[in-house]
């Protein structure tokens, strides 16, 4: 199972959810699982985050396997300069 | 000076100081920069701009114009795709809107037409003569103005994200970001010294040298080839194709020469109307901003108001943070704000905080990225909140930096655990640094901050060929702003095993070599690196697989040393790269590799600065007059790059806190857009900025690259504020910390 925790920008798709844990062995699965339990989020964090996974910040990162008891957080989309 | 934390393990090449690759061109003035391209038969282009802050087009009347004498092209928002009509996405459509104009103009200096003629005269003439009928509106140029009750809007329906329930008026606040932890009233309950200070950031500009410029040729099969200035040319590609609504197969970009560019080159503004232009007239088009442009109508970074609370115990333990900070867009959605509600207190591990913040647009230009966009200047607010914290409970301030610091396993304050980083040992390096026990003179003061940024992955391609001598070349596409070609040159010789001098790297337009994404987030060391090296060990690995083919052994019976082909029992004479590639034929053919990735394992960078000042009681000048600048580099692969980029950012910083600033009078136009009025630091203004390279490898890459190229100006706002504060016994809270300000503030405390 993943920890998932999803930021305070998040949560008013998550009706005050800050923490979840769910089965899913990609960061993809993991996104529909979360659509799934929280109608819309799935665009948000689909488009618009990149994701942490045990403190490894990542893009593009759907098909990312999770491994198990991972810890998971969805951050914003960063730009460098 | 560099702070050894991981000895060196061998590398030959790795860590040296060559002579750099561009360093001949670049000082005979043989290298080409944007403005360099000259094709047969070239027009010059002109720009049209506005010159109100806010108003409706009414009319454009381009029929003077175009009648004058050379012009052979006029064009405006009809001769682009209108993407809200094509399911564009609100991305593309603010970036095409940025690009022209449609409809209104939200800012002094946005495009609204443009000319091509014969001869530049002929195009400025020409663009003078364009008529353009606005209907002026009211505008916001603040945070404060633009989140008033009943300010003008920018945008008809934008209204707020990250608001539940969604706002039911549309406003000038694109965007809320939070970030939270624990209890807030207990955290603050259990402090015994609480400050709750407030400030104020100007936009500045990132002031590099060269302005933008693009040459485009369209041929009439709808291809067309660009040579521009960029720190992407494949992102320059990408966004002259979305706002020309064509395939970006159709558009072949090559990267020129860059001078400078510090997150500012990564927005394409004249690319798509030097090749509309050409387009229309059928001949290559070139145009240039100069420097009034490019202050009016290219990205500065945010102007800001944040509010910081903190909280800490007499012990020095930190209890609790409350930061607010609104950080103005320019005209489109988009500040760097996400990222500052990230880093603000990033560098402290802290129970109890609220991060609130807001992306607010006003009738500026759109902001751009500029080196670790959106930490500095939230670290400006809670770095000389540090400082009176400090002060306040008699403290050392590195000490209580050191009490609070983020270490291997802290759960950051945006989200995860950090992996193994060096923010302590850049502490260590100030306080340990010689310069800062040394004594100081009268009106003389000292400041520490410190800084933290997140450095990038990303998309990277790169090509090693073997030539039929044994020298090679390395082929990217990431345009080099800080020395990577020498930096993947270094990886490269370290991994062939073969001469530094042996090695050419070459930065190629997008249809030689496989995409890159921009050269920014201080990540083509790291990522573009990790391509060189892999596709370096493709090379190797056929290397060995050649010799054993010569040798008539197995592969696991050759080993690669010292850029040679070794039988493991010493039974076969070596073979070099140069025997190796001088029979290529004979065994299989020309030797290459290609390496694509997306890049994993970035590292965190973290700094930590020491500013020394002299403040002159009777004018307000402040001179630095000593900087010492700590920064955990991982490994560094050209150590005098590294330390340039550190002292690049220094000094940009020191140029943010004490002098620059856009000043925009009532009517919102610019007044100081020239390098006369907006005052960046000259070599005269500035001490030896002193480096110690701190390396804490970063696991994650073959070389323990981290990314250099940002975190440097994050602290240097707050270091010299803090020196300020300390030499003249004032807290300065606006930027920039000018002689005026100053002067005030000292009248003012001594009352």
């Amino acid at each position: 199972m993943a920890r998932v925790h999803l930021s305070a920008g998040l949560r008013d798709l998550t009706g005050g959810v800050a923490n979840i844990e769910i089965e899913a062995s990609t960061v993809g699965r993991l996104i529909k699982s979360l659509d799934q339990m929280f109608p819309g989020i799935g665009s948000r964090l689909s488009e618009g985050s990149s994701v942490a996974i045990n403190g490894e910040i990542l893009t593009d990162a759907e098909y990312e396997k999770i491994p198990a008891s991972a810890e998971i957080h969805f951050l914003d989309i960063l730009q460098g300069g | 000076m560099m702070a050894v934390i991981e000895e060196n393990p061998g590398y030959k090449w790795v860590g040296t100081r060559p002579i750099r690759p561009d360093g001949l061109e670049k000082i005979t003035g043989k290298a080409r920069f944007g403005a360099d391209s000259i094709l047969p038969g070239m027009l010059y282009g002109s720009v049209v701009r506005s010159p109100h802050a806010h108003a409706r087009i009414l009319s454009i009347d381009m029929s003077a114009a175009k009648s004058m004498p050379g012009v052979k092209a006029v064009i405006t928002s009809a001769d682009f795709p209108d993407l809200a009509l094509n399911g564009g996405s609100a991305g593309d459509i603010d970036m095409s809107n940025n690009v022209m104009a449609r409809a209104k103009v939200l800012y002094e200096g946005h495009v609204v037409a443009a000319v091509a003629a014969n001869t530049r005269e002929q195009a400025k003439a020409a663009a003078d003569a364009v008529i353009v009928n606005y209907e002026v509106l009211p505008h916001v140029l603040t945070v404060d103005e633009a989140m008033a009750d009943n300010a003008p809007l920018l945008h008809d329906g934008m209204y707020t994200k990250g608001i539940d329930p969604k706002p039911e008026k549309p406003s000038n606040v694109a965007s809320r970001v939070v970030h939270e932890r624990g209890d807030l009233d207990k955290g603050f309950a259990e402090a015994d010294l609480v400050i709750e200070r407030e400030y104020t950031t100007k936009p500045v500009h990132q002031g590099y040298i060269e302005p933008h410029a693009a040459v485009a040729d369209a041929n009439s099969d709808g291809r067309a080839h660009i040579w521009c200035s960029s720190q992407g040319h494949f992102q320059m590609r990408a966004h002259t194709a979305t706002v020309l609504g064509v395939s970006p197969g159709t558009i072949k970009v090559t990267a020129a020469e860059i001078g400078g560019g510090f997150g500012g080159k990564t927005v394409v503004y004249l690319e798509p109307l030097a090749v509309r232009l050409s387009q229309r007239a059928g001949r290559p088009v070139k145009l240039v901003m100069d420097r009034d442009e490019v202050f009016r109508a290219s990205g500065p970074t945010s102007g800001t108001r944040i509010k910081v609370k903190m909280g800490v115990t007499n012990e020095g333990q930190l209890t609790a943070a409350d930061v607010w900070m609104g950080y103005e867009a320019g005209a489109f959605s988009g500040s760097p704000v996400g990222a500052a509600g990230m880093t603000v207190i990033a560098c402290y591990d802290i129970p109890n905080f609220f991060v609130e913040g807001f992306d607010v647009v006003v009738n500026k230009p759109r902001v751009a990225a500029y080196r670790a966009p959106g930490a500095p200047m939230a670290a400006f607010a809670v770095e000389t909140v540090m400082d009176e914290l400090a002060r306040g409970i008699n403290i050392d301030p590195i000490d209580l930096r050191l009490q609070n610091a983020v270490v291997e396993g802290t759960q950051a304050s945006y989200g995860p655990k950090f992996p193994r980083i060096g923010f302590v040992e850049t502490l260590e390096a100030i306080k340990n640094h010689p310069q800062y026990t040394a004594e100081l003179g009268p009106n003389q003061g000292r400041g520490v901050a410190a800084g933290f940024w997140f450095n990038a992955g990303m998309n990277s391609s790169a090509t090693v060929h073997i030539n039929e001598n044994g020298t090679a070349t390395v082929v990217v596409g990431s345009p080099d702003i800080g020395g990577s070609r020498q930096s993947m040159a270094l990886m490269a010789a370290e991994e062939l095993g073969i001469s530094y001098e042996n090695i050419q790297p070459v930065v190629a337009d997008t249809e030689t070599v496989g995409f890159n994404d921009v050269t920014g987030g201080s990540r083509v060391t790291l990522a573009t690196g990790a391509a060189v090296v892999d596709a370096c060990r493709v090379i190797t690995a056929d290397l060995r697989a050649r010799a054993a083919k010569t040798w008539d052994v197995e592969i696991d019976d050759v080993e690669w040393v010292d850029g040679q082909a070794q039988h493991v029992d010493g039974s076969q004479p070596p073979l070099s790269l140069a025997d190796l590639a001088g029979k290529s034929g004979r065994t299989g053919g020309p030797i290459s590799a290609t390496a694509s990735l997306n890049a994993r394992g970035v590292g965190a960078a973290f700094s930590t600065q020491l500013c020394d000042v002299e403040v002159d009681p009777e004018t307000g000048i402040t001179r630095v007059i000593r900087y010492v600048s700590a920064q955990d580099a991982g490994r560094a692969i050209s150590p005098a790059y590294v330390e340039g980029q550190m002292q690049g950012g220094v000094a940009q910083g020191i140029g943010w806190a004490l002098n620059e600033e856009y000043i925009h009078n009532s009517s919102g136009v610019m007044e100081n857009a020239s390098f006369l009025d907006y005052r960046i630091p000259v070599a005269s203004d500035l001490p030896m900025i002193d480096t110690v390279i701190v390396e804490v490898p970063n696991p994650a890459h073959p070389y323990g690259v981290r990314g250099v190229g940002e975190v440097g100006i994050v602290p240097p706002m707050a270091a010299v504020a803090n020196a300020i504060s300390d030499a003249a016994g004032v807290r300065m809270k606006d930027l920039p910390m000018s002689p005026v300000k100053l002067l005030e503030a000292l009248n003012e405390k001594g009352k």
